[in-house]
């Protein structure tokens, strides 16, 4: 086995977040290493996506700490953090009109100084990460024009522009079709073979089950349960998690968990 | 997906900065043609070889004196109040995240009125005036921040909404205080309202504040673009959003003040400036922000000239005009762009 020293790319080291006086996670314990993908799963309300703003260092935990690259976020430089790590949030909210090129450079952001503007180098990466998402041809755009899936994955796009080590992503899959998940998916299964790390919130126990390599069930009072996907996804685990009992169904290999 | 075809080679992105700088150059020489159009019209018409001549101080006579003691300090004031309310008005709505908001929208000019107003009905000379109207919409500005930031939360909303009260309360008591007015100073105070820049007496502190407002609000232009796109993406991004927000708050209060101070609650420059620019060059604040300061001034050192001169003697109050001309030019510009 070859040594890695480098340190994990994300870690959480006794971790108790809360939210109000609702707690998200108690005594939470991981470490999330190149290659690995990480899926969130628990009920509506249990705190996936205050536990991903956590974990992206844009909330303080109620105590215990989160270690990006081996290190607390305030050890970090003020901003290199934003080369690191990068978060897809839940909602793309748009006030004001922008082109579909101008909201993917957005990602270029942590790169740039505060007077430099982005040069043709970076504009290419933001037209490359863009045809990725298959959004080729839209780079003039207005975003209003485009639809909710177009919007997701423009915002896929600009994260990939950001070119982090570690992807946080919230609600990845919102607005797309099944086309588009299932290359989404494999978009980033492809990042985390490639050195990345990947986090994600999900709804689909079974997509969950197809892509991660490891799994966090949050239970929504506090409680959770952290290792492989094969072991944390089981029948009694994931029916005591979202309070609905499931079936696992058979299919060669693969077990699908079925709502009863 | 993954698509193994090259970049292509258009660079919209250029394309669109290189209309942006034609823009900002066309303002420029706006700017300048307003200037020599406020210098030159009036009662007594100067000609371009007299303009130039009084501005470098060559020749003497009254031609220099009116353009220099008169025209210029005018020009220069209605020039810089219109950019601190259009450059106001840009970060106002990218602060509140409302294309709706102005400069005006957080209670300020109703501070400054009511500050104002209370100064005019107690009789007190045209400084006293100024400092009313200054230290009411500061008192404005720290009421309304005071009351939003109580909780220590920081929503849009709420902030929207208690300016939109104090606002309101300052508007009932202009109300009272102008039906308690004797006849003789209720058309000040209906100018003073309406905004009018003929009683200036500084033109500079306001061209200085608006230099200096443009320099600190510049660098940060950038992460304004980013803080248009929400709060936790400008956050993840790196942005010290808690500092941004602050800082465009007391700015935009400052600059405001200022220029309600100096020619009175000039309205719709502050609205309506920063959505023409962005129709015609996009939503970047690194040139929204310039553009919309040039824009700003031009339009109300031309409304101000037009104020005094297309019904002479009589002085128009500049704010009329300023929604005279806005009102059509931006709905035909909004008719224009489909979006």
């Amino acid at each position: 086995m070859k040594m890695d020293v480098r340190p994990p790319i994300l870690g959480a080291d006794r971790l108790s977040v809360e939210i109000g006086r609702h707690s998200v996670c108690r005594e939470l314990d991981f470490t999330l290493q190149p290659g690995d993908t990480l899926v969130i799963l628990g009920r509506n309300g249990a705190g996936k996506s205050t536990l991903l703003h956590t974990l992206a260092g844009l909330r303080e935990p109620l105590r215990g700490a989160v270690l990006l690259s081996g290190q607390p976020y305030g050890a970090w430089p003020r901003g290199h953090e934003a080369c690191l790590r990068g978060l897809l949030a839940q909602s793309q909210p748009d006030f004001f009109s922008a082109t579909v090129l101008e909201t993917a450079l957005v990602g270029r952001h942590p790169y740039l100084g505060r007077w430099d503007w982005e040069s043709p180098e970076d504009e290419a990466i933001a037209l490359d990460a863009l045809a990725q998402m298959g959004l080729e041809g839209f780079a003039e755009r207005q975003v209003p024009t485009l639809s909710g899936g177009e919007r997701q994955r423009l915002a896929i796009a600009a994260l990939l522009v950001q070119q982090p080590r570690l992807y946080l992503l919230d609600e990845p899959l919102s607005h797309l079709d099944l086309h588009h998940e299932i290359a989404v998916l494999e978009h980033f299964r492809g990042l985390a073979a490639s050195g990345s790390g990947v986090a994600m919130v999900l709804h689909d126990i079974n997509l969950a089950a197809r892509y991660a390599s490891h799994v966090l069930l949050l239970d929504g009072e506090g409680g959770h349960v952290f290792g492989p996907a094969r072991t944390v996804l089981t029948v009694e685990r994931l029916s005591a998690a979202f309070g609905h009992p499931l079936r696992a169904v058979m299919d060669g290999e693969t077990s699908l968990f079925v709502p009863v | 997906m993954a698509s193994t075809q090259p970049a292509i080679p258009l660079t919209p992105h250029r394309r669109s900065h290189r209309r942006a700088r034609l823009v900002l150059a066309g303002l420029v020489l706006a700017a300048l043609a307003a200037f020599a159009w406020s210098l030159s019209a009036g009662a007594l018409p100067v000609s371009g070889s007299d303009l130039i001549n009084a501005i470098t101080g060559g020749a003497g006579g009254m031609e220099t004196d009116i353009v220099r003691t008169l025209r210029l300090p005018r020009a220069t004031a209605a020039f810089a109040c219109g950019g601190l309310l259009a450059l106001a008005g840009a970060l106002m709505q990218v602060l509140l995240r409302n294309p709706l908001a102005d400069p005006y929208v957080l209670g300020i000019s109703g501070g400054a009125a009511v500050g104002a107003l209370g100064a005019i009905l107690a009789g007190a000379a045209s400084g006293w005036i100024d400092a009313g109207a200054f230290i009411g919409a500061l008192g404005a500005t720290l009421l309304v921040f005071g009351l939003a930031h109580g909780d220590g939360s920081w929503t849009q909303t709420r902030l929207l909404l208690t300016g939109v009260i104090v606002a309101a309360g300052c508007g009932a008591a202009v109300a009272l205080m102008l039906s308690l007015a004797p006849e003789g100073r209720v058309k000040g105070m209906l100018f003073w309202l309406m905004g009018d820049a003929s009683s200036v007496s500084q033109p500079w502190p306001a061209l200085v504040l608006l230099l200096i407002g443009l320099v600190i609000a510049l660098p940060f232009a950038r992460e304004l673009n980013l803080l248009a796109r929400g709060e936790i993406t400008a956050r993840a991004l790196g942005v010290r959003v808690g500092r941004l927000r602050a800082l465009v708050y007391g700015l935009g209060a400052l600059l405001t003040a200022v220029a309600v101070t100096t020619v009175g609650s000039v309205g719709f420059v502050g609205l309506i400036v920063p959505h023409l620019v962005r129709l015609a060059i996009g939503n970047d604040q690194r040139l929204l922000l310039p553009a919309a300061t040039l824009a700003g001034g031009v339009l109300l050192c031309a409304a101000d000239t037009a104020a005094r001169t297309v019904v002479a003697p009589i002085q128009l109050p500049v704010g009329v005009l300023t929604a005279l001309i806005g009102v059509p030019v931006f709905l035909f510009l909004l008719a224009r762009h489909p979006r």
